[in-house]
């Protein structure tokens, strides 16, 4: 039974990585109506801002963190005005190629600026661990911190849009986009308001996944930004809630079927188990139903 | 909808692209390639005549290796191993009467990269390779230096397949023999009876020694009591096997894999509070030098190598001084296996006569037709002599991480 407990709870762990992440696609899809393929990588980078604020500048973790937001929130913004704002009536194909090569450019600016060498990332949550049931338990001070940080970040995005007026006119963009401007909305702006949240987030997921697994290189964020896409497809993609179980679900799931399948086989069947339930609910566990008019 | 079902035929479909640009790009450069093979050939031979004509002749050693990258300290440990050795050559009057050049090229241990840097050091001159440091760039160099029949000795290319054409030795032991080997010196020194195992199911090097290890282990009456795979893909969590293993009751784990992972797994062992005995092979070798690795976690841990920078026989301490004060680190096992590799070849090409005027191929075919009859007495082991199918025949040796330091276990 304490292994099992034991199992759940990493699979929490990572499915609360996966979760953070998602957050961070499942808004900008929500709202841009694009794939935003280099979220993974922009937490790469504030992996990296992270590392060296505090490596070699020698600032406090909370500095550290603040800068990294910082940082990301700029690149966001640059890139969105610089790649995505002149594409902003073409096809979403062109968008989501353009997204690729941001992807791909950030990989190896970063393979440039730092070395192909990994780094080990010194963690910048530094708390006790929670030991349950006489210390057969052990939940790791980052996974608290990820969690919390997860539900924190949730429910502030929700009370934000739901609440400010920059919020209101994200819901009316995302709604319809013409009928927006019409309205009176900037929707360059409001799009842009957009990515710099997201490439904040991402700032902050980068802390937590680069403290939760302690390596950092040039692909650290390509793989996580994949399950974590694939998360945020799961829950529903552009519902905020639905990233956060979408994550949760994706990262129980990987780990129940590594510890009682097969290790092998965890990959597979997550992804099995994810085209599965698109089968039945093609628009993910907490995603809306859109009638589209043929 | 319609336009969410077109994102992700366009995912689909610009990976695969991706991976068919690869492929291709890969048989055009190998096509130009050989056709350039022939023309470089002549290049070279005619350079080699032109340098001899101009500043006396001289043996070009070429090595091959990463100097950047995850694997970089394998390479310059090479790189570094092998410049000791052939400034002590040099010294005492070099082999045959020449002096040695050693030229060391970066391979990045990818396989595109490392026929190009194979490619480079030919541009050089070089007449015999000492190299590839990693397994993946040597199999795709062996098909090269097959072709020009160049002499090549791998100082830590461990894939068994390596050694397969007959101008190709090496200087550690291979895949299988690690496995077997670790099996072996667990059961002989009665570390524990009951292991567990993970390793990485997308590497040939360690789903490799696993293999052979499960099939040793059951010779040596040890039990397996948990074996559990991870994939480059997911790498940095390993909890859930930890916990497997914990469960299992396993005394002591077995790691077959680099030293990145590995101190991912030492740390995450410890969060759990999970202390059985770990055992690595020779990609463990640098876990002491990672950056910002807090190397109180590896205390206790042994891993299958040849050479130990503590070891207090003369041959290991003159050699350690003489790298501390050249290079400012502690040589790892890599810089030995190196080390060896040039002192192998000295003796092999001395009793073959060889003059550096001779062809890159004639020279293959005189040192080879020696290295069997080489018996050496190295840093990595007494008596180092080499079968007719390219492998090094030495004990086993392990060494156990006290206090930050490797310390040579009996």
């Amino acid at each position: 039974m304490s292994s099992f407990i034991s199992f759940l709870i990493n699979g929490i762990s990572l499915g609360s990585v996966y979760a953070i992440i998602a957050l961070g696609y499942t808004m900008v899809y929500g709202i841009a109506k694009m794939l935003n393929f280099a979220h993974g990588d922009v937490i790469m980078v504030g992996g990296y801002v992270v590392f060296l604020a505090t490596s070699i500048l020698g600032l406090p973790a909370w500095a550290a963190i603040l800068m990294a937001v910082v940082v990301c929130t700029l690149l966001g913004i640059t890139i969105e005005r610089i790649a995505y704002k002149p594409l902003r009536g073409a096809s979403s194909l062109s968008v989501l190629i353009t997204a690729i090569g941001v992807s791909y450019f950030l990989q190896n600016a970063a393979l440039i600026l730092f070395g192909a060498d990994t780094k080990s990332f010194n963690s910048v949550v530094n708390l006790p661990s929670l030991k349950l049931m006489d210390g057969a338990i052990t939940i790791s001070d980052e996974t608290l911190v990820t969690i919390v940080v997860c539900i924190l970040v949730m429910v502030l995005l929700t009370a934000f849009i739901n609440k400010t007026k920059t919020g209101q006119a994200m819901l009316a963009v995302s709604a319809d986009r013409g009928a927006a401007t019409l309205m009176g909305i900037n929707v360059n702006k409001t799009i842009a308001v957009t990515f710099a949240i997201g490439s904040g987030l991402a700032a902050i997921a980068g802390v937590l996944l680069c403290s939760s697994y302690p390596v950092l290189s040039s692909t650290t964020g390509s793989m996580p930004g994949i399950k974590a896409f694939t998360a945020a497809v799961f829950g529903g993609i552009g519902s905020i809630p639905g990233a956060m179980i979408g994550g949760l679900l994706l990262g129980i799931i990987e780990n129940l079927s590594k510890a009682y399948i097969s290790s092998q086989l965890s990959d597979p069947i997550v992804f099995g188990i994810l085209i599965i339930v698109l089968l039945f609910k093609p628009s993910g566990l907490m995603g809306k139903q859109i009638q589209e008019k043929v | 909808m319609k336009k969410w079902r077109i994102a992700a035929a366009a995912v689909v479909a610009s990976m695969m692209l991706a991976a068919c640009g690869g492929s291709a790009e890969e048989t055009t450069t190998a096509a130009t390639e050989a056709a350039a093979e022939e023309a470089e050939a002549a290049e070279t031979e005619a350079e080699a005549e032109e340098a001899e004509a101009s500043e006396g002749a001289v043996w070009t050693f070429g090595g091959l290796g990463p100097i950047t990258g995850s694997t970089a300290i394998y390479g310059t440990a090479v790189m570094n191993g092998a410049q000791i050795a052939v400034d002590e050559v040099n010294e005492a009057g070099g082999i045959n009467g020449y002096q040695v050049n050693w030229i060391f090229e970066d391979d990045e241990a990818g396989t595109e990269t490392a026929v190009n840097a194979y490619n480079a050091l030919k541009d050089q001159g070089m007449q015999m390779l000492i190299g590839t440091t990693t397994s993946g760039s040597c199999m795709a160099v062996i098909a090269e230096t097959e072709a020009d029949n160049m002499f090549q000795i791998t100082p830590s290319g461990t894939t068994a397949d390596i050694t397969a054409p007959a101008n190709v030795w090496r200087m550690c032991f291979s895949d299988p023999a690690q496995g077997t080997k670790s099996a072996e010196f667990i059961a002989t020194h009665e570390l524990a009876t009951k292991i567990g195992v993970i390793y990485d199911s997308s590497d040939t090097y360690s789903s490799g020694i696993y293999e052979n290890f499960a099939a040793e282990a059951a010779n040596q009456g040890l039990e397996i009591v948990a074996a559990e795979a991870f994939t480059s893909e997911s790498n940095t969590d390993f909890r859930t096997q930890l916990q497997i293993i914990q469960d299992a009751g396993a005394e002591l784990v077995f790691l077959p894999f680099y030293y990145t992972e590995a101190s991912l797994v030492l740390r995450q062992a410890n969060e759990m509070g999970y202390e059985p005995m770990f055992f690595g092979c020779d990609g463990m070798d640098g876990i002491l030098t990672l950056p910002d690795f807090d190397v109180s976690l590896a205390e206790g841990l042994m891993l299958l190598t040849p050479f130990a920078a503590d070891a207090t026989d003369d041959k290991t301490v003159s050699f350690v001084t003489k790298y501390e004060e050249k290079f400012g680190e502690t040589p790892n096992q890599f810089a030995a296996d190196a080390y060896d590799c040039v002192y192998v070849l000295k003796q092999a090409m001395e009793a073959a006569g060889v003059t550096p005027d001779m062809s890159v191929s004639d020279l293959c075919d005189a040192v080879c037709a020696e290295m069997v009859n080489v018996s050496y007495d190295g840093l990595t082991g007494a008596g180092i002599s080499f079968s007719e199918d390219g492998e090094p025949n030495k004990e086993p040796r392990a060494v156990r991480i006290e206090n930050g330091a490797y310390v040579m276990m009996d």
